[in-house]
């Protein structure tokens, strides 16, 4: 555990000591709980169309793959046809692609900005480094399956896929979102324990509480 | 004054029509910015596909009082804004609340939002919210300063404070309209206009491509949802104060759609041709070029 992040006594500005407790104080541990659709399947049904058509992915890239996100922006590609658009913050964004292979470090800052993403929430694994390692099977600092440490809704498969790949994959998803398929946030809370047992047996250095929203 | 109960229904019927119009509208400022990009930009409907998926988020989390308030602050402003000048001149049905004071209290309501996000985002104690607010408040301080002087302008060149009194003054022909008969006000009010649209080059503090978005960084959901109706009626809302003081109002809702259509394109061509500005580098701008035109005016009436 770092020293900035243990329970100490600091004095403020005015000259009051008061106890400053980060890992109580900044996050909420209070872990996820299974959230339930709408009872009425037709309104249910509504809000995963409207899931579907607006798809907003946290402008987050890991590994090599983050490259042809870029191509989908702008011109050649433009995914803003299809109702996917990008959003700089985990808070507002509902789909978070990992790009391409994921190393232990990166998997830390992946876990909590996923865990603070709103529920309903989807994972795309981009390339064959997020289903077996691809290249990287046999580096010991990045993970091999990341269905291990997050639950995936999608793998789009390639080294590296081409944005025609992405752009099908994400019409695919909609599918998956529209049939109610896509309940990726559920499982991660009803398979907590053992996804945070996963986490924790790869990242070493782990100073965070154990769900950070 | 007796209230009459009729004026509810005909302000939601406003609103109404003022939401769907700036959603749509919304979407296709945009599509048209994609254009000139060379992208074909998302469909028509999109704003409302966004929308329903917030307000279907199954979770949503708090950072306090005030991070309920702001959002909710955001749309007061706007509905505000709206309903306290007249729509379409002329319709009683149209005409809402407005009465013979109105030019101030909409001077104040077009603040009004920007204050009460300013507070909300405060609270969710995210640094990037707390730089996007301290930017976005000296801009659209800075902004609505030649705007202000223009308006006090007009004010004094119509001899009354009454938006109502101001478009009956404009009625008979182009050549009334205060953009004839008063230019140079209508030249500093028309650049605070394109300060406070949050179109480039004046979008350095929602831009996601700077600290990331700004203001709303931890905002999401339903507080999101709400803060996205208020983007499709306020830029309308302002806009309509604009059309009402300087380019004759509207009589009618197709002149309506036409004259908001036509002055919000005066911001998106300059938008989509200049680049952004940075919060000093806009400050100053304004400085040099916006408040001496809005003194000027001032001097000349």
């Amino acid at each position: 555990m770092k020293p900035e992040l243990l329970k100490r006594m600091v004095k403020g500005p005015d000259g009051v000591e008061f106890e400053v407790e980060p890992m109580r104080d900044y996050y909420c541990d209070a872990p996820p709980t299974v959230q339930h659709g709408a009872y009425i399947k037709i309104v249910e049904d509504f809000f995963n169309w409207a899931r579907a058509e607006s798809l907003w992915i946290l402008g987050f890239g890991t590994g090599c793959g983050a490259i042809e996100m870029r191509p989908l922006m702008t011109p050649r590609f433009d995914a803003y046809r299809y109702g996917i658009q990008w959003r700089p913050t985990p808070r507002q964004a509902n789909l978070l692609v990992i790009s391409g292979y994921l190393s232990t470090k990166t998997l830390k800052r992946a876990i909590r900005a996923y865990e603070q993403m709103q529920s309903p929430k989807y994972v795309v694994g981009l390339g064959s480094c997020t289903i077996n390692g691809g290249m990287y099977w046999d580096s010991y600092n990045t993970i091999k399956c990341l269905d291990q440490y997050m639950p995936v809704d999608l793998y789009i498969t390639g080294c590296m896929p081409r944005p025609e790949a992405l752009l099908a994959g994400f019409e695919d998803l909609k599918k998956l979102i529209r049939a109610g398929k896509a309940e990726g946030a559920n499982q991660y809370a009803e398979r907590f324990d053992w996804y945070k047992a996963n986490q924790k047996q790869v990242i070493h250095d782990w100073d965070m509480p154990d769900y950070n929203w | 004054m007796d209230f009459e109960w009729i004026k509810i229904p005909y302000a939601l019927l406003t609103l109404f029509i003022v939401v769907n119009f700036g959603m749509l509208l919304g979407a296709f400022i945009q599509k048209i910015g994609a254009r000139v990009g060379r992208r074909h930009g998302i469909p028509i409907w999109q704003n409302y596909a966004d929308l329903i998926k917030n307000f279907g988020l199954r979770t949503s989390i708090t950072h306090g009082v005030m991070f309920y308030l702001g959002p909710v602050f955001r749309l007061t402003g706007g509905i505000g804004l709206l309903l306290f000048v007249p729509t379409i001149y002329g319709s009683e049905m149209f005409s809402n609340l407005s009465f013979s004071g109105d030019l101030i209290l909409a001077l104040y309501f077009v603040f009004f939002g920007t204050l009460g996000m300013a507070l909300g985002a405060g609270e969710s104690g995210h640094p990037h919210a707390a730089i996007g607010i301290s930017r976005g408040l000296s801009q659209v301080s800075m902004a609505e300063l030649p705007f202000a002087l223009a308006v006090f302008a007009v004010a004094l060149q119509y001899q009354t404070l009454s938006v109502t009194d101001i478009v009956a003054a404009q009625q008979g022909g182009i050549a009334n309209w205060t953009l004839f008969t008063n230019p140079v006000a209508v030249a500093a009010a028309m650049l605070g206009f394109l300060g406070s649209m949050m179109r480039p080059p004046f979008d350095v503090v929602i831009a996601p491509q700077e600290i990331p978005i700004g203001p709303p960084t931890e905002y999401h959901s339903s507080y999101l949802a709400l803060m996205q109706t208020n983007r499709a009626i306020f830029p309308i809302a302002k806009i309509v104060i604009y059309m009402n003081l300087f380019f004759g109002g509207a009589a009618s809702w197709p002149v309506f759609f036409l004259k908001v259509f036509l002055i919000y394109m005066v911001s998106v061509i300059v938008g989509v041709v200049f680049p952004r500005f940075r919060v000093e580098q806009s400050i100053r701008w304004f400085l040099v070029w916006a408040v001496p035109l809005g003194v000027l005016s001032i001097v000349l009436v």
